[in-house]
């Protein structure tokens, strides 16, 4: 027998494609049969940030060189559309009473080329009665503030005491503690960035409506598609081609998509979108976006045993999925890695007049480590002791059986002190806190900084499990049929490893379908981390199931017991026990069971619960003390996914991951001037990280399964990303720790830096 | 206004408005989607292309000037099935993940390598400033360019 494909380093089958001729992505369909004859979809947005509409006036516009028509809420008669997080927050999918965000669509101009709809938009002209701005949470909480949404009766849209968890309470908590420290800490606004931005297609062909989207959850867009045409969702079919990243912000359907059924309907033509980049910088959700209160006592020899987080979650203008991250993903989150006996977590989501927010890797998990994490420096300052130290006295010691903290979020399994020592040593902590001595010792200007972070986060929290169908061709290759949505991950290669592995049939053999909702109906999409753990997990236990409904086919055909079959996996072939040179090949076995209608196997696999990676980073920066200037030159991740089926892949999510989570550390800041106009809203504005700001990444492997699905794995998609951040804010601040500077607020820019290290000398 | 260029080998002659850039003719009239648009202010490069051998964002130059010119797109980098020790040490060194960057990254890397054949990862990673990607990090893509540079 030769051994297992899986944990193997193999290559991409998908790569050849994306490096010779390119992939394709929705604005790449030119040869669609259904899309021929298409015009472009240009959406006219508001430039105020927040205001009343007087009126839209389109007249010149509709007048402008290839422009077919001009829609406005009116036109289209559309009604408002409530949240599904808080129903009283409604809007119409193009403004109709209200603007609330700069960038809100508008209106909708059909013309025969983007460039016409694009000099269009310009010339749409409306009217608005204009409304304070609020860009900060604190301002739109104010008792007087303008409502945004007057129908919440308050900009607070969600708060945590409305499930019935009580507030947190004052000092009072604090009182047996020697060593209270507090911070305010922001957690900012940051823009995901997939390199391509949004984009979809549509046609309407025999009563159907067909729309591409560039999507991570094709399945998920089905039904809103379906309802705002006014159609069963049977004449709807959803397909996803090539995906350019989306990493959070692309699970949802937005507005921009969910109304181009309706626009081709009225003007009985197939229709393209794709916004431009400055467009996707304020209409594409944000991410973060969070400010936090904590407080955090404990013993002087640096027990913790209190913690208190306050988290205020900026929904921007829409109750979307970033409202509900804090309650629901930093709250379960907020005691990370460590045994706190005493904590309290309250969190308040507000409506500002900013772009809307929604997952963005780590959604809601980066943000909980950030504040546990950043509060364990704060109090290891405080105390006076090695931040590493203090962090391995409070953690939750090695469990393999289920942990509850006192939040009451249940954990797999976790090994975190292996990860830290493990990333200590890897990155040579005491070798650089040696060379940080000696530049301190010298005065240099360049002073070195170490971080550590140890985190532990929630993957797989969304979906209860997956639907995978395998299908064998009658050339006796696989059709792998999955409802995860692969946008870079390696879902063709990993599914086929999977498949591969009970089949024995050749990954070069086995072709993935995914994203098309009459093909694959049932799915939950990738995100949170989940592919693997519920959508490869499907895979790799609905090949087995086949594998046994073949034997039976075998046996038939070989006239045998079909306890005696056993499928030899090097050779892909089936035969009788004692007699391998009698064999049927998956090939015969399609060909004998097509007239029962072909041999395959479609199951919704279930998995119990979700899964919790951790893990250790260690950042390295170097800090010019006269200028603030912040250079990143070291960084080390330990992350425990659990079983790894390709560690290359995971390598890559790695760094993926670290260079994001380094982005908002250093770099990436979404901002807006004083009336709510968003001054970051192309990539010459955004500080998008680029390589020449960044180190290699050392990355140390470490793997605790799960006993949570059948191959033991947990996600990694999300783990670089709430690693990183934290260690190299922590670095930063470390670096210049000696000159009595305690925090930095994110992105540690020059600016900050340097104005920090002023104000610790006055 | 006509135009004529040899793209990947083939000489092209079309009828274009002067406002056309040069990523919009290939992508659109020549229907070569494998040079991608990423951003509206030349930040991204995924659109490099070379141009009479030099890398060039196609979306700062306007098809007119190109007129005259030999013009290599991703899709003209592989002989048949043989692809070039760029885009073989890309799939080597996992240097992609969504591939929209892609065609754009290894363009400017094929640039790159015949500026300074012999880059330190310093090198490689002031080389490629140019060139954003979400997905990788970067770290595997300048493992991938070293990686060609030792071919």
């Amino acid at each position: 027998m030769g051994g297992s494909i899986l944990g193997e380093r193999v290559l991409r089958k998908e790569d050849p494609k994306f490096l010779t001729s390119g992939g394709k992505y929705v604005d790449d369909l030119l040869d669609e049969p259904l899309l021929q004859g298409a015009l472009h979809v240009t959406y006219a947005r508001s430039t105020v940030a927040h205001g009343r509409i007087n009126s839209i006036d389109t007249s010149e516009a509709a007048g402008m060189p290839g422009v077919v028509a001009i829609f406005t809420a009116a036109d289209l008669g559309l009604q408002p559309v409530p949240s599904s997080f808080n129903p009283a927050a409604a809007r119409t999918l193009l403004a109709s009473d209200k603007v609330r965000y700069v960038g809100e669509p508008i209106a909708a101009i059909i013309s025969e080329t983007r460039e016409q709809g694009e000099d269009a938009a310009e010339m749409v002209f409306a009217d608005y009665d204009v409304l304070p701005a609020y860009t900060d949470m604190m301002a739109a909480m104010a008792p007087d503030a303008t409502l945004i949404y007057e129908a919440c009766g308050s900009n607070i849209v969600f708060d945590t005491t409305a499930l019935g968890i009580p507030a947190n309470t004052g000092d009072d908590f604090f009182k047996d503690c020697e060593v209270v420290v507090r911070g305010e800490f922001m957690n900012q606004r940051v823009a995901p960035c997939p390199l391509e931005v949004r984009g979809s297609a549509v046609a309407w062909a025999d009563g159907r409506l067909h729309q591409w989207i560039s999507t991570q959850h094709a399945q998920g867009a089905h039904a809103p598609v379906a309802a705002t045409n006014g159609v069963d969702p049977s004449q709807v079919r959803i397909l996803t081609p090539d995906v350019g990243g989306g990493f959070g912000a692309k699970i949802g359907a937005y507005p921009e998509e969910l109304l181009l059924g309706v626009l081709s309907k009225r003007v009985g033509k197939p229709l393209r979108w794709r916004e431009s980049r400055s467009e996707s910088m304020v209409a594409l959700g944000h991410g973060r976006a969070q400010f936090q209160r904590v407080v955090i006592g404990g013993s002087r020899d640096g027990k913790v045993t209190h913690y208190q987080l306050h988290a205020f979650q900026d929904s921007g203008a829409f109750v979307d999925m970033g409202t509900i991250l804090a309650p629901f993903m930093t709250r379960p989150m907020s005691s990370g890695v460590y045994a706190i006996p005493n904590i309290e977590c309250h969190t308040t989501s507000v409506v500002t007049n900013t772009t809307p927010t929604v997952a963005y890797r780590g959604a809601g998990r980066p943000e909980a480590t950030a504040a546990i994490e950043r509060a364990m420096d704060l109090f290891a300052y405080e105390i006076g002791k090695d931040a590493a130290e203090v962090r391995r006295m409070n953690l939750i010691p090695k469990f393999m059986e289920p942990h509850t903290t006192v939040v009451g979020q249940t954990y797999d399994v976790g090994d975190y002190e292996e990860s830290l020592n493990r990333a200590l040593a890897a990155a040579d902590y005491a070798g650089w806190r040696r060379k940080q001595a000696e530049r301190r010792a010298s005065g240099n200007v360049k002073q070195i900084g170490i971080g550590v972070s140890v985190y532990v986060e929630i993957t797989g929290g969304v979906g209860n499990g997956e639907q995978a169908k395998i299908e064998i061709l009658d050339d006796g290759s696989a059709l792998v049929y999955t409802g995860t949505s692969p946008h870079g991950q390696g879902h063709a290669t990993s599914w086929a490893m999977l498949a591969s592995e009970k089949t024995g049939i050749p990954i070069d053999r086995i072709d993935l379908v995914w994203g098309d909702t009459d093909l694959t109906p049932v799915g939950s999409g990738t995100m949170g981390s989940r592919s693997l753990q519920q959508g490869g997990n499907a895979v790799y236990s609905v090949a087995g199931t086949l594998v046994e409904k073949a034997k039976a086919v075998a046996a038939r055909l070989l006239e045998a017991n079909e306890a005696d079959i056993v499928l030899d996996t090097d050779r892909a072939v089936f035969h009788v026990a004692g007699t391998p040179a009698v064999t049927k090949t998956w090939a015969d076995l399609a060909v004998a069971e097509k007239a029962n209608g072909g041999l395959s196997h479609d199951e919704y696999i279930g998995v119990p619960g979700a899964t919790f990676p951790f893990g250790s980073h260690v950042a390295v920066v170097e800090v010019d003390t006269e200028t603030g200037k912040v250079t990143h030159i070291a960084h080390t991740a330990c992350d425990d996914a659990g079983r790894v089926l390709n560690p290359m892949l995971l390598e890559g999510q790695i760094h993926g991951g670290v260079a994001q989570g380094a982005a908002q550390a250093l770099l990436e800041e979404v901002a807006y001037d004083g009336d709510g106009n968003p001054i970051t809203s192309n990539l010459a504005d955004y500080a998008f990280i680029s390589a020449a700001e960044l180190p290699s990444v050392t990355v140390v492997h470490m793997e605790t399964p799960t006993p949570v699905n059948l191959i033991g794995a947990k996600g990694i998609g999300e783990s670089g990303t709430i690693g990183s951040t934290p260690a190299l804010q922590s670095a930063v601040v470390d670096a210049v720790s000696h000159l009595g500077v305690r925090n930095i607020e994110m992105p540690c820019t020059p600016q900050r830096v340097w104005a920090a290290i002023a104000a610790a000398k006055k | 206004m006509k135009i004529q260029m040899t793209v990947n080998g083939v000489p092209r002659e079309n009828d274009v408005e002067p406002r056309t850039l040069l990523v919009q003719y290939i992508r659109e009239q020549l229907g070569l989607t494998g040079t991608n648009i990423g951003c509206d202010t030349s930040s991204c490069g995924a659109c490099t292309v070379h141009v009479n051998g030099e890398s060039v964002k196609s979306c700062t130059m306007l098809a007119a000037q190109a007129d005259g010119t030999s013009v290599t797109t991703i899709e003209g980098l592989a002989k048949g099935d043989q692809m070039h020790p760029m885009q073989e040490a890309f799939m080597q060194n996992h240097g992609l993940q969504c591939g929209y960057c892609t065609p754009g990254m290894v363009m400017a890397a094929i640039s790159l390598l015949e500026e300074n054949p012999n880059p330190t990862e310093e090198d490689v990673r002031i080389g490629l400033e140019g060139n954003l990607c979400r997905c990788t990090g970067y770290h595997n893509i300048v493992q991938s360019v070293l990686a060609a540079a030792k071919k």
